[in-house]
């Protein structure tokens, strides 16, 4: 299967510290992979690399055959790399559709003559815009909520309303950062599907970072682990679960092994 | 359906103002040049309109209401803090006085002026100059705006401060810029040309006729204001107020956005430094200092940031204090009690009393954006909606 995103040997250093050490990883088309790994082992670090708000000291990025490593952060969004945030981050005194639409900026044309002029292009323009939020945040589930500010919806539709806006730049790679913190068995479990859906309907591939494990082994295809920035494994959710370096970063060595 | 018609008010056009705009303009208008000038008056009311609102203030305060909607739009749509903003006002004027005057007497230009041809100095047309004005200011935005933009909030607001320095000392040294005179130094451009109207010209003593022009800059600037806030351009900037990362991982160039909302800003400049040019009939160094670069800020904070009419509403207050009113309250308070306060001398002590106390208790100011106004007043119905919606329901 052909990669959409390859990321080659980063590294990322920060002073002194190494958050990521020289990790390969490979995102293939219409494919759900997960990264985890304990606090601090350059999970989101990692994502901050690949959408280009941070630049590697070492490595590159290809996305789509062409190396997109020094790409500036609105340039990589332009070309299809999405994102969501962990603590999320939408525009909250925007409302949904508004959030939406701001990320269908790089993809509208109308300019400032354009807009003060209202001209039949740009209301055409706006108008198809529109439709288009529309019809994705139904997608989402959370349609009914288009002219409610973003601030206003419950924790759960935030979540959605950040996919959503994520997906209205109509991306080939979607990473979403730990996006079923704060929700419950039954939530997750909604949200699992939603992501199936995705990828099953739409060319797209979802890279996650997520700490619940019931979600990763249920949706992911392949599981990289990351531990003090190197990635110590990388499988099918069966062969994460019994890797013994796996169990060690998250529990420690057992106690017959140290000596 | 009643969820989709309260946020309609917030993305939807609304054009009704127009409707209020003129009929206030008109007012205005009618008052000022007609009834105030119109022999029949009773003197009691010509000298009270004379002592709180003559006809230069509400012009003056009208060039202030154009300058503050364009700082609107770089600080309260795009939430960048400038304090240098004046510096587009100096520029505007100049740009009045070199292609509007006999400043550079020994050419001869005259494009559509208002003057006899064979008079010299530059003479272009008041609304080309005006259009000119507007440019150069949007294209000073750019300059200055590329290398000081990169930087965030306090840092921004530091770099603002000291181009809004540079800029009105480059033209109150100006009278000897690597050997040419740009602006005359402290003794200023004196006398700019009049504004061709088609059937008169106006001059300098003109009030009601250059009041409705100055109304109707200042419309355009609103109409301007409110169209771009509801585009592509005005949702980015908005965007980038509430989050500046996530705005860029969402694809907004920040630079670029960041770019044209100082220069539209600044192109709103222009049109002040412009009109404020024709109004004092000249262009003087030390006018543009580094406190109406504050005045206008405190307009914009008062009146409600990122909402043109509040915006409006701060320029007129503050204008008016500073120009009028506290010095004829002063007056009346004087006759009444028989002192000699200067209050005329208080104008800051009062401005910045009224800045402490707005952020302690109406931080959003006196009319606040509809956003955070419809946040504090949901499920209300917008009249003009909600019967558009019965309307289709109708049909």
């Amino acid at each position: 299967m052909a990669n959409v995103l390859e990321a080659q040997n980063i590294s990322v250093q920060f002073g002194g510290l190494l958050a990521v050490n020289n990790v390969t990883f490979d995102i293939p088309k219409k494919s759900i992979v997960s990264l985890i790994g304990p606090n601090g082992a350059g999970k989101t670090t990692f994502f901050n690399v690949l959408t280009g708000l941070y630049k590697p000291s070492a490595g590159k990025i290809v996305y789509g055959g062409k190396e997109i490593t020094d790409l500036p952060p609105h340039k990589i969004a332009e070309i299809g790399i999405a994102r969501t945030f962990q603590n999320i981050r939408l525009f909250g005194l925007m409302t949904a559709q508004e959030n939406l639409l701001v990320a269908m900026h790089s993809h509208l044309k109308a300019g400032i003559t354009a807009t003060i002029l209202r001209t039949p292009k740009q209301r055409k323009e706006e108008r198809e815009a529109e439709a288009k939020a529309q019809e994705i945040l139904d997608f989402a589930g959370v349609g009914k909520w288009t002219h409610e500010f973003a601030r206003n919806l419950s924790y759960g539709d935030q979540r959605r309303l950040e996919v959503a806006r994520a997906l209205a730049l109509n991306p080939k790679v979607l990473l979403l950062d730990e996006p079923t913190a704060g929700m419950n068995a039954q939530e997750s479990q909604v949200f699992i599907d939603f992501i199936n859906k995705l990828v099953a309907e739409r060319d797209i591939a979802v890279m996650l970072i997520e700490h619940d494990m019931k979600v990763v082994m249920a949706v992911s295809q392949r599981i990289t682990v990351l531990d003090q920035g190197e990635k110590i494994a990388e499988g099918s959710p069966a062969e994460i679960k019994s890797n013994p370096r796996v169990i060690e970063a998250y529990l420690g060595k057992p106690k017959a092994a140290r000596k | 359906m009643a969820k989709a018609s309260v946020a309609n008010n917030v993305t939807r056009s609304n054009r009704k103002w127009i409707i209020g705009y003129s009929i206030t303009g008109f007012i205005l208008f009618i008052t000022y040049q007609f009834l105030i000038p119109w022999e029949g008056l009773p003197l009691g009311i010509y000298d009270a309109v004379y002592r709180w609102m003559p006809p230069t203030a509400i012009n003056e305060s009208l060039v202030y209401v154009i300058m503050a909607l364009g700082l609107n739009i770089v600080v309260g749509y795009a939430g960048l803090l400038d304090l240098g903003y004046v510096a587009f006002w100096a520029i505007g004027g100049y740009t009045a006085g070199w292609f509007m005057s006999e400043f550079f007497y020994f050419l001869n230009i005259n494009f559509f002026g208002s003057v006899p041809a064979e008079a010299p100095g530059i003479h272009i047309n008041f609304w080309m100059v005006l259009i000119i004005g507007g440019f150069i200011c949007a294209l000073f935005g750019v300059l200055i705006g590329a290398p000081t933009l990169r930087l965030k909030s306090d840092y921004l607001a530091l770099v603002t401060l000291g181009f809004g320095e540079i800029i009105p000392q480059v033209f109150f040294n100006g009278e000897n810029f690597f050997g040419f005179n740009i602006s005359n130094g402290t003794k200023g451009i004196v006398g700019v040309d009049s504004i061709p109207v088609g059937v008169k010209d106006l001059g300098p003593f003109d009030f009601g006729w250059k009041l409705l022009i100055f109304l109707l800059l200042a419309a355009v600037m609103v109409f301007v204001s409110l169209r771009l806030r509801k585009g592509r351009l005005g949702r980015a900037w908005l965007a980038i107020r509430e989050d500046e990362l996530a705005a860029s991982m969402m694809g907004v160039p920040l630079m670029r956005t960041k770019l044209a909302a100082y220069a539209v800003g600044a192109f709103a400049g222009g049109l002040g430094g412009v009109a404020f040019a024709t109004h004092v009939n000249g262009v003087y160094a030390e006018r543009f200092n580094f406190t109406i670069s504050i005045f206008l800020l405190a307009m914009v904070v008062l009146g409600g940031m990122g909402n043109v009419w509040g915006v409006i509403l701060g320029a007129f207050i503050l204008s008016w204090v500073n120009g009028n009113g506290l010095s004829a309250f002063g007056q009346l308070y004087n006759e009444q009690f028989g002192t000699e306060v200067d209050f005329a001398s208080f104008t800051f002590l009062l401005f910045g009393l009224v800045l402490i106390l707005m952020m302690l208790f109406k931080r959003e100011g006196l009319l606040p954006e509809s956003r955070l106004k419809l946040m504090l007043h949901e499920g209300e119905l917008d009249d003009e909606d909600a019967s558009a919606s019965k309307k289709k329901v109708g049909k």
